[in-house]
């Protein structure tokens, strides 16, 4: 009961304090969105509209992975940096029911994210088919691995511009290896295994699957890699923050 | 350990690669009390207090907080800490009150429960108009009483605080001194460190002094006065010069140690008490007048000297960094 007090306060302060607050919505919203209304504007001058549909599982795995990843480094490395973060260590609850806290935020905020696409898009085409259900889990499951990514830079970074540009290390590669907008088989051979070791290709897939119904991999295999995924990476970012966030 | 002890700290050390910055201290915290940790910049205090609250995990050694081990079971011992840090590190985008409801609830305090608490302290704080105003816009001295605030908002039975007084001006640093008082008086134990001597003199029951990472000297405020005391010791303030006379005066009172200044004072040191009439008698014969005569004691400072090796001079030059001017 206290731990779920304490779990749902940090939830609520980070929404209000930093989720809700206009720069950094435009992070996770802004970026996307000019994607979306760059490739209409393209598709729409000449292109059937329909490409929109087929765009939709990239532009959606884009949003998750830029809103989460940019909203943990304000969330964790600012706190951490302004030692705010302190408080959070030293209260009497578990360091996983705090860190859960902090991602849910962020998991929140990612699947938010991704159906701002789709949002735009229902106006211009005909969403007819989608299977929804699959659509939000793989949402879900895409925002927690993304936001396990975001946490295993924040936990490294000292500063917001250190985690800023740490995490575009690996989004801007990652929207090219992974999927998203060139498929995996046009990829360079030697490439190829690198896609199938980030977790956001298998996550894209599911998406193409459920929206387009063209994918490469079974759906439950995916799941099961995402999960696995998930694990590994909760794992390793606890073991790293036991070792660097205590002196 | 002993009943009435809340901490027991056995050997504590801390490395931070080859650099040893706390070196196997010991020292036991009694229920109810004030308990100091004074010494100069880089001494160890802050490490120390991380250590026991959690934030840095010990080298070596054990610490005991209410019976149980602080460092295996540093949740369970979590909850019955309240913690000002040296640094007021609350939220800056949210307000007074906010802040310390945020406080309350990684206790688990319930909403209404918090919300009541909240209230009660800004107001004893004297924070009710500010309550209403972020953070980031509080003054030095705001921030301070807020932090505390904010560390009690769940009541601890223990609190650990670094540093309050440093950098905010005078009225602020007496009115916390008060509210630590105040808290004592409720049962709360309270350890503190600082680098002022007077503030370590004024409130706490006890002090550990600690240099370099050592404990150098722990005890009452008498106790420690004690170690350094020889015995009795007077100082006379004449109308004249007496170094001329000093080593007829040692012969003549040969029960003393008999020390002359340049400042017309001459001082009478013995293991025994010190009669002043036939000093006066005496000097009155050589036609030296006495306008003053006062006992002295050691104070904290000269424990601290002697211990330490460090002047005061130079704690002050330290202070003054943080600005709490007697
Ligand atoms: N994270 C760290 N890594 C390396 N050395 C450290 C670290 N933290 C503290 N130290 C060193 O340990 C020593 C003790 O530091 P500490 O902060 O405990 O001192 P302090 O008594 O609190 O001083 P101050 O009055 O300045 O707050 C210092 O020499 C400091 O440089
Ligand atoms: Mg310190």
């Amino acid at each position: 009961m206290k731990s779920w007090i304490a779990f749902w306060s940090i939830l609520k302060k980070d929404i209000k304090n930093y989720y809700l607050k206009p720069p950094n919505i435009s992070w996770g919203i802004i970026f996307p969105l000019s994607w979306t209304l760059m490739q209409m504007i393209r598709s729409s001058g000449g292109v059937n509209l329909s490409e929109i549909r087929e765009m939709l599982p990239g532009l959606m795995a884009m949003s998750i992975l830029f809103g989460t990843t940019s909203m943990l480094a304000v969330t964790i490395t600012f706190e951490r940096k302004g030692r705010s973060f302190d408080r959070l260590l030293i209260a009497p609850i578990s360091l996983g029911t705090m860190v859960v806290a902090k991602l849910s935020g962020a998991i929140l905020f990612g699947i938010f994210n991704a159906f701002v696409p789709v949002i735009f898009a229902s106006f211009f085409v005909d969403l007819a088919g989608i299977k929804w259900g699959a659509v939000l889990l793989t949402v879900f499951l895409i925002a927690i691995t993304s936001t396990l990514l975001g946490l295993m830079i924040a936990v490294s970074a000292k500063e917001v511009f250190e985690a800023q540009t740490f995490s575009n290390f690996f989004r801007f590669p990652m929207l090219f290896l992974c999927g998203l907008f060139l498929p995996i088989s046009e990829l360079p051979i030697f490439l190829r295994p690198l896609s199938y070791l980030l977790p956001l290709t298998y996550g894209t897939d599911m998406l193409s699957g459920s929206i387009i119904g063209r994918s490469m991999l079974s759906p439950i295999l995916c799941v099961l890699v995402l999960l696995v995924f998930t694990l590994a990476l909760f794992t390793l970012c606890q073991y790293n923050i036991r070792r660097k966030w205590f002196l | 350990m002993n009943t009435t002890d809340i901490v027991t700290v056995t050997n504590l050390s801390k490395e931070y690669g080859d650099f040893t910055a706390v070196k196997g201290i010991s020292f036991s915290i009694l229920r109810g009390e004030i308990f100091g940790f004074l010494g100069p910049n880089g001494a160890g205090k802050t490490t120390t207090i991380n250590m026991m609250i959690g934030l840095a995990r010990p080298t070596s050694g054990t610490i005991l907080i209410d019976g149980f081990d602080a460092v295996k079971k540093v949740k369970k011992a979590q909850s019955i800490m309240g913690i000002v840090p040296d640094e007021s590190n609350l939220y800056d985008e949210m307000d007074g009150f906010d802040n310390l409801c945020f406080c309350g609830s990684l206790y688990g305090m319930r909403k209404d429960e918090r919300e009541k608490r909240a209230k009660e302290l800004l107001e004893e704080f004297d924070l009710i108009k500010a309550g209403k105003r972020p953070f980031k816009a509080y003054s030095k001295g705001m921030r301070r009483k807020l932090t505390i605030a904010a560390g009690i908002i769940h009541e601890p039975e223990i609190l650990f605080l670094d540093e309050p007084t440093t950098g905010i001006d005078v009225e602020s640093a007496r009115q916390i001194r008060q509210l630590l008082l105040n808290l004592k008086q409720r049962g709360t134990t309270i350890f503190i460190t600082t680098h002022y001597i007077e503030d370590a003199q004024r409130i706490c029951d006890r002090i550990a002094i600690i240099v370099g990472g050592n404990i150098v000297a722990n005890g009452t405020v008498p106790e420690l006065m004690e170690s350094v005391s020889h015995g009795h010791s007077i100082q006379l303030a004449a109308d004249k010069d007496l170094e001329p006379l000093a080593e007829e005066l040692q012969a003549h009172f040969d029960g003393c140690i008999v020390k002359t200044g340049t400042d017309h004072t001459v001082t009478l040191i013995s293991k025994e008490q010190i009669a002043l009439s036939p000093v006066l008698q005496y000097l009155d014969s050589r036609g030296i007048s006495v306008y003053e005569a006062k006992e002295l004691r050691p104070s904290l400072e000269d424990v601290f000297v002697k211990v330490t090796g460090i002047e005061a001079i130079e704690l002050k030059k330290e202070k003054d960094k943080g600005g709490m001017l007697k």
